[in-house]
């Protein structure tokens, strides 16, 4: 017992003396006990971590960016996002032959294989694509991605809602032979070639699809690989790591320098830091905010801005909301630059648009460098448009609901907004309801919200995918907002102007100015993302839309 | 006993069903949307999308259909994780977090006690003060905060352990120890105050009148009744502690249950939510069970069957 007694009282000196010693720890964390890399002969190897488990590996039901990213990594579909995060050809032999009325496409295949030995043929696509639009599949991606893009695809998810008859070979896919798909489109569109690069329209081998029915893309023995790297190591969606390695039947494995990738799953941002800083990872996870300022100025932290604008949806359903005056002093009513500099300091910037920055260009020149800011915060113009909005209400004060997240950082940023505008709008009271986003989506679909505080980013690089959001009865509009002109110009973009790139891009900058006149939304901000990534890893790609990262480019170098 | 078992398991099994039904009417109550993709979904896909997994039919008829296939062992498939079955993705993540907890109750409970009994023994000296602190501390310090002042100091700073995963013995100690706070400090508490009323009664007394020695009271005679209460507490709190912390899984990066359920609940990812439930109630009963045939080996003036009844 005297033995039990004293390893006691050392465990407990030990735990007690830490505990002591993290009341007085400087906070110095450049540790340098991790130089020792041997310099020449670089193993091309990388190991990364991720914020979540892949939820699926199936091209047909993926529907986030964590599934996109590996998918993308492992396989590969008649494009590629290049390094440069332009789609560049890749299954596809070149550029496809295009119809005179731009809407039939006819694609050459080239010389690939299956991590089976199987060809890869222009039926695997076809069988594919009619995969991810069969209602039995129940995709989400799939519908969503092709519905009024591809032909037919629309009618047959209408036809599977309604429990009718649908036949999936009206859908405008089809192998003419082995090696040449046709492809036919509802209507022409300028980014067409983003579309192929997507996931979603990957090919798959039919007859193993078949053969492993329910079992398939369960597991990594499960699936088959035609891109860069192969999954040799994955047991499924509850797995928390996992190995991709080089495909060395993949047509460009010659260009494809890195080996193997490790990964591993951490949700805590405190924790995937400190495991970078052990020296046991190359990359991180995307970086909670309050990471990030101790992190600047290190050559070890990547930082870019996101295509992803938040936003206050103002509900036209609420009476008061429905007033201009008083859409347009919410608008204005907070400011923005503080938010992003100091609420969320991250890299993050004020939002006076809705289609991001950095996102698309025409002609050398950023969407935004044109249209610029187009509602900024302004109390004198937010107090007279409030004043006047009140007046024609004819109330004095007013109640709003405010549908926020329930994480910590959005509680911040709510509490900040409300807090502004209560104090730039006299009268105004903000009703908080921290909600987890799940039933904030519940009751976006339902329309259940007078503000709400949300955010889109894109699936493909067009900034049709921000205009379309607010068509009156558009599918994500959820908020009433209607204006026969912004219609106008968007339809416009979409059908007549869909093949003619500069009265497209015009019709749209167009548009974004009437919306925002009208402070049919009001943007918040554009959201930065930032990892640690160690600085001899190079060539990695990082992508606005899709997969988050592209490997296949990716080299070690010595140091 | 055998009759009495054939009760409990009875009881048992109406407990079982219960939980399921009320769970299962509570669960649907809860607002929000399982589809992750909801805002990009059209009306008809989300009709297609509710079919696939009978959310287009009335709550009872879904209730009806669920109890019926639990019954045959099926748990359906997770909506998160599109496909994947629910028991499948419950048993991969049930062994780390059930090694992890008994790891953390045993360990906490070895240490609480000797510092309990200790503390005890020695009433109203340094190491009664002591223990008493250490007991406090364990118990107002949230775990998050011991584990990241470890997973620094001890992992990276000093490089002694790993600073997280789950790949072998030593990546376990860290997180054990985390975990172990709590259940150090309350055996301890309970040691204490249990010894402290054991050593007042009579039978000690008349142990020490006939001039048994200090540790053979102790041990022998004090601990064994101390003990009872204790028991009561332990198989509860190792049932929750085995079945996952969501904040120690997440700071070490462990493949456990808890972050999984906690996350199943926040995007209503409806049969993970029951599997889940089910298997912590099952175990749950299981325990209870087990703690009450303890009762009669450790204390033989406790009666499974219940005398003349």
């Amino acid at each position: 017992m005297k033995k039990s007694k004293f390893s006691l009282l050392l465990v407990l000196t030990l735990v007690f003396s830490l505990f002591l010693s993290a009341c007085s720890g400087s906070k110095d964390t450049s540790g340098d006990k991790e130089k020792g890399e041997s310099a020449s002969n670089v193993k091309q190897e990388i190991k990364m971590l991720d914020t979540s488990e892949i939820p699926t590996m199936d091209t047909s039901l993926a529907e986030g960016s964590t599934s996109f990213t590996y998918i993308a990594n492992v396989g590969e579909g008649l494009y590629r996002l290049n390094k440069d995060h332009k789609p560049a050809p890749a299954l596809a032999d070149g550029k496809p032959k295009i119809s005179e009325d731009k809407k039939v496409f006819t694609f050459k295949l080239r010389e690939a294989k299956w991590s089976n030995g199987d060809p890869v043929t222009a039926e695997d696509f076809v069988f594919a694509w009619q995969r991810a639009i069969d209602p039995n599949t129940a995709s989400p991606y799939g519908p969503y991605m092709m519905n009024g893009k591809i032909k037919g695809a629309n009618e047959i998810t209408e036809a599977g809602a309604a429990n009718k008859e649908y036949d999936l070979n009206t859908l405008g896919i089809k192998a003419l032979d082995e090696k040449t798909l046709e492809v036919t489109l509802e209507q022409p569109f300028v980014y067409w070639e983003d579309l192929f690069a997507f996931p979603t329209f990957y090919p798959q081998n039919k007859k193993f699809v078949e053969e492993k029915g329910k079992a398939y893309a369960s597991n990594a023995g499960n699936l088959l690989y035609n891109g860069p790297f192969k999954l040799t190591k994955w047991e499924g969606t509850a797995a928390t790591d996992w190995v991709l390695e080089k495909n060395e039947d993949y047509w460009d494995a010659k260009n494809v320098k890195l080996e193997k990738i490790s990964v591993n799953v951490v949700k805590d941002s405190n924790s995937a830091v400190n495991a970078f800083e052990a020296g046991e990872t190359d990359m991180t996870g995307l970086l909670s905010s309050d990471i990030v300022p101790e992190y600047e100025g290190d050559d070890r932290m990547v930082s870019w801005l996101e295509p992803t604008v938040f936003w206050l949806k103002m509900n036209q359903q609420n009476k008061a909301l429905k007033n201009v005056n008083i859409r347009k002093a919410i608008a204005q009513g907070f400011n923005k630059k503080d938010l992003a500099s100091s609420i969320l300091n991250n890299g993050s910037i004020p939002a006076n648009y809705f289609v991001p920055k950095d996102f698309v260009e025409f002609d050398g020149k950023d969407f935004r460098e044109k249209n610029g800011d187009l509602i900024k915060y302004d109390v004198k113009a937010a107090k007279e448009a409030w004043e006047k909005g009140l007046k024609e209400l004819g109330v004095d004060k007013l109640e709003i609901r405010y549908l926020g997240g329930d994480t910590e950082a959005a509680k911040k940023t709510d509490s900040y907004m409300k807090n502004q505008l209560e104090k730039n709008l006299p009268g105004l009271t903000v009703k908080l309801e921290s909600v987890p986003f799940s039933v904030r989506l519940e009751r976006d679909n339902s329309q259940d919200y007078d503000l709400q505080f949300a955010g889109w980013g894109p699936d493909y690089g067009d900034a049709i995918s921000f205009t379309d959001l607010w068509l009156t009865g558009g599918g994500s509009n959820r908020m009433d907002y209607s204006n026969p002109k912004y219609d106008e110009l968007v339809k416009k973009a979409q059908t007549e102007y869909a093949t003619k790139p500069k009265e497209n891009w015009e019709a749209q900058q167009e548009a974004e100015k009437i919306m925002l006149e009208d402070a049919g939304v009001a943007p918040v901000y554009q959201r930065a993302a930032n990892i640690l990534l160690n600085p001899n890893v190079k060539g990695l790609a990082i992508y606005n839309y899709g997969p988050d990262y592209g490997f296949k480019w990716v080299e070690v170098k010595g140091e | 006993m055998g009759k009495y078992l054939a009760k409990r398991f009875l009881y048992m099994f109406i407990t079982l069903f219960l939980i399921a039904s009320l769970t299962f009417f509570l669960m649907k109550i809860i607002p929000g949307t399982p589809f992750a993709s909801a805002n990009k979904l059209s009306p008809a896909q989300m009709q297609i999308m509710k079919a696939k997994y009978d959310l287009d039919k009335p709550v009872p008829v879904q209730y009806v259909t669920y109890i019926g296939k639990m019954a045959k062992g099926d748990l359906g498939i997770s909506f998160q994780f599109n496909n994947t079955p629910v028991s499948e993705l419950m048993f991969k993540r049930l062994g780390p977090s059930a090694q992890l907890g008994f790891q953390a109750v045993f360990f906490g409970t070895l240490v609480g006690l000797v510092l309990g009994v200790f503390a005890a023994l020695r009433q109203n000296t340094w190491v009664d003060y002591g223990a008493t602190f250490l007991a406090v501390l364990g118990k107002s310090i949230p775990n998050f905060v011991f584990a990241g002042l470890l997973q620094y100091y001890v992992g990276v700073k000093l490089g002694w352990l790993p600073v997280l995963f789950w790949k072998g013995f030593e990546y376990t100690i860290m997180p054990t120890i985390a975990l172990s706070m709590f259940p150090i400090a309350i055996s301890a508490r309970f040691m204490r105050t249990e010894m402290i009323d054991v050593l007042g009664t009579d039978y000690i007394t008349l142990a020490k009148a006939k001039g048994a020695s200090f540790f053979e009271i102790a041990f022998k005679h004090a601990l064994r009744n101390a003990l009872i209460p204790l028991v009561t507490v332990l198989g509860p709190l190792a049932v929750s502690m085995m079945t996952g912390s969501l904040v120690i899984e997440q700071i070490f990066a462990i493949p456990g249950l808890g972050e999984q359920f906690v996350k199943a609940v926040s995007v209503n990812d409806y049969p993970v939510i029951m599997g889940t439930t089910m298997l912590f109630a099952f175990l749950f009963v299981i325990v209870i069970l087990v703690v009450d045939i303890l009762y009669g080996i450790i204390d033989p003036r406790i009666r499974l069957s219940g005398g003349s009844k």
